[in-house]
């Protein structure tokens, strides 16, 4: 324990704040059984997606209709499902008492109605979730695609995207890390999906619809002052989309 | 083994039909038996192109429910005893095709046909999943226009993913870029998009461009698929077209603008 002057001392952390794209289970119905089996059905659709995925638990609705329910019960089941809940909204006093002793944190309820890609920067969650912290060093997947991404393919990857050729307008690509494109950007490219602020996207020829990184994004009309054929390298600075060329 | 081509878009208007009747026609003139069948149940229009349209009696939907056999509904062609049409049904729709109907069709053409166009309705609903799905090479007509290439563009992407070929991991469905209704001096004008701003979009390989023509329209109205009209560019685009498909080495032509001659303006026809 160091009781000295602390400017003296090389600065061991620091706090930040950060927005995360993280899914929300919004219930509608208080019936666990049917919670189960809908949610069972969900992840058989998309296993991998879906395995220790974090999940905030939204209690908002049911509370507005006065449907009880056991908030201890519904973390039991979707951990059986394989999520990893992070926390709830919208709980009353009974339901936000069991979260805590469970050690899981309530989330203010503030833009519960923004897209996943509307995250301004401005608006970060009060309370730092530990849990949502994914190591990037664990099962990293990446992804190479050699064909052209064709308007409404959307590709995902867990890892880093290599994409060499062009990702054409109305395509989506998303990856949990860094998104590297040889050929023209014309869609959208989602890079740190999950919220990893240190990944990058790095293309040819940028004519991007979109691009965000760590779900602070940008639309072609704030691109269009970047020339067009010339490699770039966008990251993320203090919730600031920084390109650069390379 | 019968080539399956499907001729398809995404965006409608932009010559699908055309493109089907003067394709066909022109493998079948070569001497290769050909079918073309009419995917656009509810709204039919091949036999009109092809002028076939009095001597419709079955159709597509007839033999898929086992009301008529493949023989009963193919129509031969009066001008090329090589080409047979197999008409959509005009009081259906599109639901009223099946994957195992159409592969059922498919197979026993495929027995003594050399090539099956299959006509694609527009969009990318069941009639022109369907129409792709069983395909070996794709004929994406594109007209010079933003939201044409967009279409086609989506249509690619549907190819590479949810034909059978995709399906079972074969090799993937040879993609062809048509680029009709082009018209070199709007492009020179800046009114209309050229060959390589839709080749850089699409990266795709040209098969042929064809021109902006009237032949079209009154091939259309009379009945002759294009082709036939040996005078015309359009007819001569698609002629080109299909020697090159068949592995002819053509050079591309109307691209540049005509130099206005004596002949052109003798023939004003542009």
């Amino acid at each position: 324990m160091s009781t000295g002057a602390p400017t003296s001392q090389k600065t061991a952390l620091e706090f930040k704040s950060t927005s995360l794209t993280v899914p929300v289970l919004l219930l509608a119905s208080n019936d666990m059984s049917l919670i189960d089996q809908q949610l069972k059905e969900k992840v058989i659709q998309a296993p991998e997606f879906f395995k220790n995925s974090p999940l905030l638990i939204d209690l908002q609705k049911l509370n507005a209709q006065n449907l009880p329910i056991d908030f201890t019960e519904i973390v039991a089941i979707v951990r059986q499902h394989g999520f990893m809940p992070i926390g709830l909204r919208g709980g009353n006093e009974k339901q936000n008492g069991d979260a805590l002793a469970m050690n899981l944190p309530q989330h203010s309820l503030h833009g519960s109605n923004v897209p996943l890609v509307n995250k301004v920067p401005a608006k970060t969650l009060p309370t730092p979730a530990p849990e949502e912290q994914k190591q990037a060093s664990q099962s990293i997947e990446n992804k190479l695609v050699t064909q052209p991404i064709r308007s409404g393919q959307r590709v995902y990857a867990k890892g880093d995207l290599i994409v060499t050729a062009t990702v054409s307008a109305g395509a989506e690509i998303m990856a949990e890390g860094n998104i590297h494109i040889y050929g023209s950007l014309r869609g959208r490219a989602l890079a740190g999906v999950l919220g990893n602020v240190n990944s990058r996207i790095f293309c040819s020829d940028l004519q991007a619809e979109l691009i965000s990184i760590a779900g602070i994004y940008q639309l072609s009309d704030d691109l269009s002052k970047y020339p067009a054929h010339k490699p770039v390298q966008i990251s993320l600075d203090n919730q600031t989309l920084i390109i650069k060329d390379i | 083994m019968a080539r399956i081509i499907v001729v398809t878009s995404g965006k409608g208007g932009v010559g699908k039909t055309t493109t089907s009747a003067a394709i066909a026609m022109g493998l079948a003139k070569r001497g290769h038996k050909t079918a073309v069948i009419d995917f656009d149940v509810g709204l039919r229009n091949l036999d009109l192109i092809m002028g076939c349209e009095r001597r419709v009696v079955y159709d597509l939907v007839n033999v898929i429910n086992n009301e008529a056999t493949l023989n009963q509904a193919l129509i031969r062609d009066k001008r090329c005893d090589q080409l047979f049409i197999l008409p959509a049904s005009q009081t259906r729709d599109k639901d009223a095709l099946t994957t195992e109907g159409v592969g059922k069709i498919l197979e026993e053409l495929s027995k003594d046909f050399k090539y099956i166009v299959c006509d694609s309705p527009a969009g990318i609903e069941r009639g022109a999943t369907l129409a792709m799905y069983f395909a070996d090479d794709a004929f994406v007509v594109t007209n010079p226009e933003v939201s044409s290439v967009r279409d086609s563009d989506r249509m690619l992407g549907i190819l590479s993913s949810k034909s059978r070929r995709a399906e079972n991991g074969e090799e993937p469905i040879k993609e062809y870029l048509l680029l009709s209704r082009y018209s070199p001096d709007r492009v020179k004008l800046g009114e209309m998009l050229s060959v390589d701003d839709v080749q850089e979009i699409l990266s795709l390989h040209l098969l042929g461009v064809i021109p902006e023509s009237k032949s079209v329209l009154n091939a259309s109205n009379s009945g002759t698929p294009v082709i036939l009209d040996e005078q015309s560019d359009a007819g001569q685009a698609y002629a080109d077209i299909v020697a090159r498909y068949l592995g002819e080495t053509k050079p591309h032509r109307f691209i540049e603008e005509e130099k206005k001659g004596l002949l052109s303006k003798l023939f004003g026809s542009k």
